[in-house]
């Protein structure tokens, strides 16, 4: 028992000199680090005085920059917006703690995005499932002729970041819909809508609606633009203005219709200011508002939009759409319109009424007798067509099928004299669609030989001709 | 009564690609104002070239466009009810998707 004793109070002893070395150790550590702080905080505050190489007042060191939250490199980085009385610290300080998420990373949501980072937004997110395209950078100044064939998302975010390395950037690579949109949409403060069709319009509505976030609405199309705040301060939501969708052929596409690159930079930048006025809490956002951008003319112009309606399907006092039920409505049932922005594939004729684009090389080539309608606009034909074609729009088709008998009995003459029987007769557009509307004109006009080119020029220039221009 | 009216967001493209429209309309036989509904006949019969089902639906606008009467939406001003005045300005304008 004794030597058990000893033995005990040995190791009792033991640990309190432990004990002792380790307190002892703790207290040395506390010493370096505060040493360590000190030294940190003189290195900011030189680095402050470097930067503002005129700022040598001694009243400068010491507090500057610690009582407002803002570090000595924000200052100096965001000073221009901290000499605005109207803005000012509090400006910065509330938009350095905001987030914004910009969907679509195209011609609205580049300049949109690039004004967001600079102006120091806390935290961005973009959403986009596309890759950058040669003919995206006349518009969508984000990008790069580096990240040609490279994800969207990935170019914006490297771009915001090399302007402002402080925000901090999401990637959200994939497409906008309702399976992801709540869970991506309720991690921000605000939802810049940049996209370019109906129903993705009316779906980031009502998930703002749904999650109560601000939406900051701007849209451009050939030379003009528009613009609004919705679901903000009690003022109307997208749906409010239009509770029922438009007819398809009413929604026109940038990449069918044209867009002049400025007019939704125009309208993207307004978008952040927007946004910026939103998390900043500074301004009259524009809201229950609506302004309306005419490149052409050079007008702009504000006007006033009706108010939150009672009987709104998405902010009203009974709404379809809520949380539960966001996710399982039909957005492209609902508009009659695809969500991606894919062009569209009409299918209207029998296979007897179509040949490939190759099929028509081959039988030009033997040299059949045959006349070719290019039906697209006149200014679509000044870009480029293919030899020896005809153009007559098919807006004027019906009131010029003398010209097409006249021309088909040309090209039979010159059969007759090989002993052939009759010309045939083709049309073409630039990607298959209305040549097939053509050719259903045609054939009740009594054309019933017409075909149309299976997938237009675009097929020409994919399967034939390699060096025939797209666009 | 003069008015001015004008077309915008592709609008235009029915009424050969003029925006701005000064007009000298009157009130139908029988009435002593001009509404809304009254200009809307009048303008799918004078000036909608093609595809008037782009411009109206029913004896309204279609889906899609906004009418503004002197900046301010015709929701508050009583839609095909709103009286309007001698150099009124009337905007139609279909909402765009593009970006």
């Amino acid at each position: 028992m004794d030597s058990n004793g000893a033995e005990a109070s040995r190791i009792r002893e033991e640990i309190e000199s432990l004990k002792a070395n380790k307190r002892n150790i703790e207290q040395q550590i506390s010493a370096l680090e505060a040493q360590l702080n000190q030294l940190e905080v003189n290195q900011v505050e030189e680095g402050e005085v470097n930067s503002n190489a005129l700022c040598t007042s001694p009243l400068s060191n010491g507090e500057l920059g610690n009582s407002n939250g803002l570090s000595p490199d924000m200052i100096y980085r965001y000073s221009r917006h901290l000499l605005l009385p109207s803005f000012g610290v509090q400006g910065q300080a509330n938009l350095l703690k905001s987030s914004v998420l910009v969907i679509g990373a195209g011609g609205l949501g580049s300049p949109a995005l690039l004004y967001l980072a600079a102006c120091g937004v806390g935290r961005i997110g973009i959403v986009d499932h596309d890759v950058v395209e040669l003919n995206n950078l006349q518009r969508q100044i984000i990008h790069t002729e580096a990240y040609i064939g490279k994800s969207k998302v990935e170019s914006a975010a490297a771009a915001c970041r090399s302007i402002n390395s402080s925000t901090q950037i999401v990637e959200h690579k994939e497409a906008f819909h309702t399976s992801n949109a709540l869970e991506i949409v309720s991690k921000y403060d605000v939802v810049v809508d940049a996209t370019d069709n109906a129903p993705s319009r009316y779906m980031i509505n009502d998930c703002c609606v749904v999650l109560g976030k601000p939406l900051i609405s701007g849209a451009a199309l050939g030379l003009e633009g528009q613009l609004t705040v919705y679901n903000y301060n009690g003022g109307p939501c997208y749906r409010c203005l239009f509770p029922t969708p438009p007819p398809t052929n009413a929604c026109q596409r940038c990449a069918d219709s044209g867009v002049l690159g400025v007019v939704p930079g125009v309208i993207g930048c307004l978008q952040a200011l927007e946004a910026i006025k939103v998390s900043s809490l500074v301004g009259e956002p524009l809201s229950g508002r609506m302004l309306l951008f005419d490149a052409l003319s050079g007008r702009i112009r504000i006007v006033k939009i009706r108010g939150r309606s009672l009987q709104c399907e998405a902010c009203g006092e009974h709404p379809v759409l809520t949380r539960q039920t966001f996710p399982d409505f039909d957005y492209e049932k609902f508009t009659q319109t695809p969500l991606s922005t894919g062009p569209l594939k009409l299918n209207l004729l029998s296979q007897d009424a179509r040949i490939s684009s190759k099929e028509y090389n081959e039988r030009v080539t033997k040299g059949e007798a045959h006349v070719l309608i290019d039906v697209r606009p006149a200014h679509h034909y000044k870009i480029v067509s293919l030899p020896n074609s005809i153009n007559i729009p098919l807006s004027t088709l019906e009131g010029r099928l003398s010209e097409i008998s006249a021309a088909l009995e040309k090209e039979a003459d010159k059969e007759t004299l090989d002993g052939g029987s009759g010309a045939s007769l083709y049309m073409i557009c630039r990607r298959g669609n209305d040549s097939q509307r053509a050719v259903q004109l045609l054939h009740k006009a009594g054309f019933t030989s017409a075909k149309d080119i299976i997938g237009g020029l675009e097929s020409w220039a994919h399967n034939v001709d390699p060096k025939f221009p797209t666009y | 009564m003069q008015l001015t009216l004008e077309f915008g967001g592709g609008l235009e493209l029915l009424c050969d690609s003029v925006k701005i429209h000064n007009i000298n309309v009157d009130p139908q036989d029988g009435e002593k104002q001009m509404t809304m509904k009254n200009l809307l006949t009048w303008v799918r019969t004078n000036l909608i070239k093609e595809r008037p089902e782009m411009f109206m639906k029913g004896d309204s606008v279609r889906p899609g466009v906004l009418v503004l009467v002197n900046d301010t939406d015709w929701e508050l001003s009583g839609q095909l009810e709103t009286v309007l005045e001698e150099k009124d300005n009337v905007v139609f304008i279909s909402t765009l998707h593009g970006g």
